[in-house]
């Protein structure tokens, strides 16, 4: 008997959420009809910035699903400066992300020392064939488009970083 | 309803008009409470929406799911009792369709007008135990032999506080006859006031409770819901069935809900009747032959608000544990009850 009073309070939070859903609506959305805005730093796809980057592959090293594909070569490219020697830069063949593997965790993005990889909120890739889950390059580049603002530092953060 | 039930047809197109009507009481209100509770007020008590693709509100959803099990392959394991394991959930259905029988819905519409309906219905609802049993024993399944052997013991718990706070409404009535009982409540009066009639949901209110508690547990809804306890059994003694029998068990689960809901309501708030004071009706002689439209309607409201109450405690409630399932049935259902019964038979006798 002493957990009578837990047992009615137990009624009445169904009762009450029956009542709030009633008169209020679910907390359910109606996925394809209406959308919910992805919350600030959603990690939707992985975007590609293809002029920075420079394969030196930590990227694909850190990916704990070996889901990061990058073949490249050395070319040289004009001088900076007039009367200079050739500049070598490292062109990018091939770059690929298997979103069947991915599992969004974020470290390629953490990792790349040159901004090559961005975070977009983006979610609706998904592909009937799983074979097309694997982007390519270009595909990744388009995702740039979809990149937001990196928003604000919060305050404080610059502190902590200097010193 | 007399004249179309009684002169004008023969036996046999009396017995086909019983069958359909019985068939109508078992699968509406089974369709119903599936809908309306299990899908929609379930999900609006987890702030969800529920089914809302197939129709408008999913109001399909029921059709659409019936016949995704119609399409089933109807599997039966290879070491099961073959006979057997078809049999069972028709025995469990079969129980359902016996208790409506004798569910009075008006004051000529009812099904069969039995002298002990009361004694009657105890029994029958008792079959669908053995339907669980030899579900589960014939599956050839450990977790479907578990789930048998629970819903055995604790059916068999739970069917004598029922019977036991059942008693206290007989002692009251004076009488088995579930028409009786209908009557008793309408034509009461508590104390001499007359004004509501006298449901015995006020004068045997601890009965009242004891029998939906056992009801409850008769049916194997969440609380008690230890036979099917997917997160131990897996689904008990259904996790062999595939198809149309589960489909069947499916039915039998939530029209026996909605059966039981529609009993309780005879049993306790007044059945098919209005108080007979409010229109001046003496006996069952006396009222109009309108009732016999009205009534059914009274009887699905009624129960309606009893299936709400069964489903709402199921939404709330997490399971029970096997011992503190029997030891709640042993100690505290039994001996309360016998305790309502002698309090109700001493005040019978002193008023």
């Amino acid at each position: 008997m002493p957990k009578l009073p837990g047992l009615i309070k137990g009624l009445g939070v169904t009762l009450n959420t029956l009542a709030r859903t009633t008169t209020q609506g679910s907390n359910t959305v109606q996925y394809p009809r209406e959308k919910e805005a992805p919350p600030v730093r959603a990690r939707g796809v992985i975007a590609l910035r293809e002029d920075n980057c420079t394969s030196c592959m930590l990227c694909a090293r850190s990916c704990p699903d070996w889901c990061i594909y990058i073949e490249g070569h050395k070319e040289l490219a004009p001088p900076r400066r007039a009367g200079g020697k050739p500049r070598q830069v490292n062109k990018l063949d091939r770059f690929d992300i298997d979103y069947a593997l991915c599992m969004y965790c974020g470290i390629c993005v953490e990792v790349c020392p040159f901004d090559a990889l961005f975070w977009s909120p983006e979610y609706e890739y998904s592909e009937p064939r799983i074979a097309d889950l694997l982007h390519d390059k270009d595909k990744l580049g388009e995702w740039m488009e979809t990149v937001p603002e990196a928003p604000a530092l919060e305050v404080g953060a610059e502190k902590k970083g200097k010193k | 309803m007399t004249a179309l039930l009684a002169s004008d047809l023969p036996y046999w197109a009396q017995s086909l008009l019983r069958v359909l009507g019985g068939v109508v009481a078992v699968l509406l209100p089974a369709g119903t409470i599936v809908y309306v509770f299990l899908f929609k007020m379930m999900s609006f008590m987890q702030s969800r929406l529920g089914p809302m693709e197939a129709g408008p509100y999913g109001s399909m959803q029921l059709f659409a799911e019936v016949g995704k099990w119609l399409q089933k392959e109807d599997i039966t394991p290879e070491r099961a009792d073959r006979f057997i394991f078809r049999i069972a959930p028709l025995v469990v259905l079969t129980s359902t369709f016996l208790l409506v029988a004798v569910v009075p819905f008006g004051p000529d519409a009812w099904f069969t007008n039995f002298e002990a309906g009361v004694f009657y219905m105890l029994a029958v609802s008792s079959v669908s135990v053995l339907g669980i049993l030899i579900a589960g024993w014939a599956s050839a399944n450990k977790y479907s032999l578990l789930g048998g052997l629970r819903a055995a013991g604790q059916l068999i718990a739970y069917e004598l506080p029922m019977v036991l706070a059942v008693v206290g409404v007989i002692i009251q009535a004076g009488t088995m006859n579930l028409q009786g009982i209908v009557l008793a409540q309408n034509t009461g009066e508590i104390f001499g006031w007359n004004g509501l009639g006298n449901p015995y949901v006020l004068t045997q209110f601890v009965g009242f409770v004891i029998f939906m508690i056992a009801v409850q547990a008769e049916l194997t809804q969440t609380p008690f819901d230890m036979p099917i306890a997917e997160s131990e059994l897996v689904s008990g003694y259904m996790t062999e069935y595939s198809g149309f029998r589960f489909l069947t068990f499916f039915i039998a689960e939530f029209a026996t809900a909605g059966v039981f809901a529609l009993i309780a309501s005879v049993l306790f708030l007044g059945g098919w009747g209005i108080p007979f004071a409010w229109f001046g009706w003496e006996g069952l002689d006396d009222v109009d032959n309108w009732m016999n439209v009205v009534g059914p309607l009274i009887m699905v409201t009624k129960m309606m608000l009893l299936s709400f109450i069964i489903m709402w405690v199921r939404f709330s409630y997490p399971r029970f544990r096997e011992d503190q399932l029997q030891r709640f049935a042993w100690k505290v259902l039994v001996p309360v009850s016998l305790v309502n019964i002698m309090f109700t038979a001493i005040l019978k006798v002193a008023f």
